[in-house]
């Protein structure tokens, strides 16, 4: 099949990339930023799903990497779990609270669905900040140690911290982006892209948009979660403000700017909105100006998004 | 035994009714026509027979059973399935992926085998891929399967639309106006398609502006005026009716009577 072959050519190229990029790293400190790259493509790869495939908008999705990376740092604590078991646990409420809430707010369309995300949002990220017993309010709590590196260190393989957790959250980015891509060509993927097209048309040839959209949307969700919780177990330290409305935002203009269409659109744009404002810090204050500046100037010139209005030129040249 | 049965259906938009009181059954392998001038309620009795509208008054029966104001997915499974005036297709979407859609009922399975691209989800979408390319031959677009939708002319997107309708192997097929904007050419092989379809013991209700293709395909028309059913029969008797002829002729409507 050629989907196929495609898809198995750019998760390989993707591999690749994730290999090859330390042989060029100046410092250790880079495995850090190149971790924070993958677990934020990781939920944005989630939001390409929601928003790309199935046309729907969520600005609170940053409300199930709160779930996620306080589920990390809570359940060792509270109820003796593993940390890694402590993930799952985190993605399984988040999938069962997008079951749950999706199942009104999905009926939204277009911005009210918007408006009734962020409500999500900025309800969870109050809850984090205000429950102060439990999660230490806004000044955040320590996550225990995954336990990891100790025990590849038993093995024989001695990492840094930065290094284990590059290599950590570049897998789970290529699983991310296998099932992604798995979905793409499958019976649900094809109709979710349908309804994204023609609610009425997918109607009537027998598609549920109701379940479809909530499928997406609690997917999302999980991918959501469980980015949070690598993120909170890379930091070893977490506040409420992963699961802030900025986070949100960042998450969504991640995605939109490297191309919302495409999962590899997708995490180019998380690679670029973190990797950026630490190149950026040359201007000093000016970073942000500059930073929304390139964001302007690429939706003024490749509405599409990177990846897609990239691959768009080099295909019409090729032809 | 009638396949699908209509009785006293009717609708309101705002007080006026748009669809009033209209019965009339189709059986299996019949080709019934909605006629009737422009604003006369065709598309809005496909819109309720089909489940987007819910209807204010009256029932549907698909196959004896009551069907009124179900959802257009569920009628799907029921086997009714239909194309539309003003086209909706998938226009991000490959033409290959357009007709898939269509088999979304026959490929459809365990989200998680979609996620996890299992063999048994694969098994099926080779299937309903098979089968999406023989309806694509059957309606000549097989050499477009890997264009986007939205570059296709609206001709072939018309032949697209009935492909993906047809994908969903149904027993009722709603077509509406499949003809319009089609040259004299494209309009014999709609023509024709739809008389084999016929043949192969689908029913099929048509709406259709192009007098000739009713009055040479339809078992059996039903002519609609203001939402009412001014009058019915073979397409013989209906031609001759008085108040056929005045609602089409009548009032300056001269053009109409062309279409």
């Amino acid at each position: 099949m050629m989907a196929g072959r495609r898809k198995w050519l750019q998760l390989g190229v993707l591999a690749a990339l994730i290999v090859l990029l330390p042989l060029f790293f100046p410092s250790g400190y880079y495995y850090r930023v190149g971790a924070l790259i993958f677990v934020n493509a990781l939920s944005v790869v989630g939001l390409v799903i929601l928003i790309g495939y199935a046309g729907q908008i969520s600005l609170g999705h940053a409300g199930f990497a709160g779930i996620g990376a306080y589920a990390c740092a809570l359940a060792p604590q509270h109820l003796g779990l593993h940390p890694g078991l402590a993930m799952l646990l985190g993605a399984l409420i988040s999938g069962v609270v997008a079951l749950l809430i999706g199942r009104p707010i999905l009926r939204l369309k277009g911005y009210y669905l918007a408006v009734a995300t962020l409500g999500f949002g900025i309800l969870m990220s109050m809850v984090l900040t205000n429950e102060r017993a439990l999660t230490g309010g806004p000044d955040g709590m320590s996550v225990e140690d995954l336990g990891l590196r100790a025990m590849l260190r038993e093995l024989g393989w001695r990492l840094s911290g930065g290094e284990m957790w590059y290599g950590v959250s570049g897998i789970a980015l290529l699983i991310g982006a296998w099932v992604a891509l798995n979905l793409l060509d499958s019976p649900s993927g094809r109709a979710m892209r349908a309804l994204h097209g023609s609610e009425i048309a997918a109607s009537t040839v027998g598609i549920d948009i109701a379940r479809q959209k909530l499928r997406a949307f609690v997917i999302s969700a999980v991918y959501a979660s469980i980015a949070g919780s690598l993120l909170a177990l890379q930091n070893g330290f977490i506040t409420p403000d992963v699961a802030g409305f900025m986070h949100s935002i960042e998450m969504v203009t991640m995605a939109v700017l490297g191309g919302v269409g495409s999962v590899f659109g997708g995490i180019l744009g998380a690679a670029i909105l973190t990797f950026l404002p630490q190149l950026l810090t040359v201007f000093a204050e000016y970073e942000q100006l500059v930073l929304g500046a390139v964001m302007i100037l690429v939706m003024i010139f490749l509405p599409q998004g990177l990846l897609p209005s990239i691959g768009r030129r080099i295909g019409r040249k090729g032809e | 035994m009638s396949l699908l049965e209509v009785s006293g259906l009717g609708i309101a938009f705002g007080g006026l009714m748009a669809v009033n009181d209209v019965s009339f059954a189709v059986k299996p392998g019949e080709i019934v026509s909605v006629i009737g001038p422009n604003g006369a309620g065709k598309t809005t009795l496909f819109n309720m027979i089909s489940g987007i509208y819910r209807p204010g008054r009256g029932a549907v029966r698909l196959n004896g059973e009551d069907v009124t104001g179900e959802a257009p997915h569920r009628l799907a499974e029921k086997g009714l399935s239909r194309t539309f005036q003003n086209l909706q297709i998938f226009q991000e979407m490959t033409v290959l992926d357009n007709v898939l859609a269509g088999y979304h009922l026959q490929e459809r399975g365990p989200i998680w085998a979609d996620l996890l691209s299992l063999p048994s989800m694969r098994r099926r979408a080779t299937i309903a891929r098979d089968g999406a390319r023989a309806l694509l031959e059957r309606v000549r677009l097989d050499k477009t399967e890997g264009q986007q939708a939205g570059s296709l002319s609206y001709g072939s997107l018309k032949r697209l639309e009935i492909a993906r309708a047809l994908a969903l192997n149904p027993k009722i097929l709603l077509l509406d106006e499949p003809a319009a904007g089609c040259n004299a050419v494209e309009t014999e092989e709609i023509d024709h398609l739809i008389t084999e379809l016929a043949g192969s013991g689908i029913a099929i209700l048509l709406v259709e502006h192009d007098m000739k293709l009713v009055m040479r395909i339809s078992s059996h028309i039903i002519v609609l005026d203001h939402g009412e059913k001014i009058a019915e029969g073979d397409p013989a008797t209906v031609s001759r009716d008085p108040q056929v002829i005045a609602a089409y002729l009548g009032a300056g409507q001269e053009e109409e009577a062309e279409c």
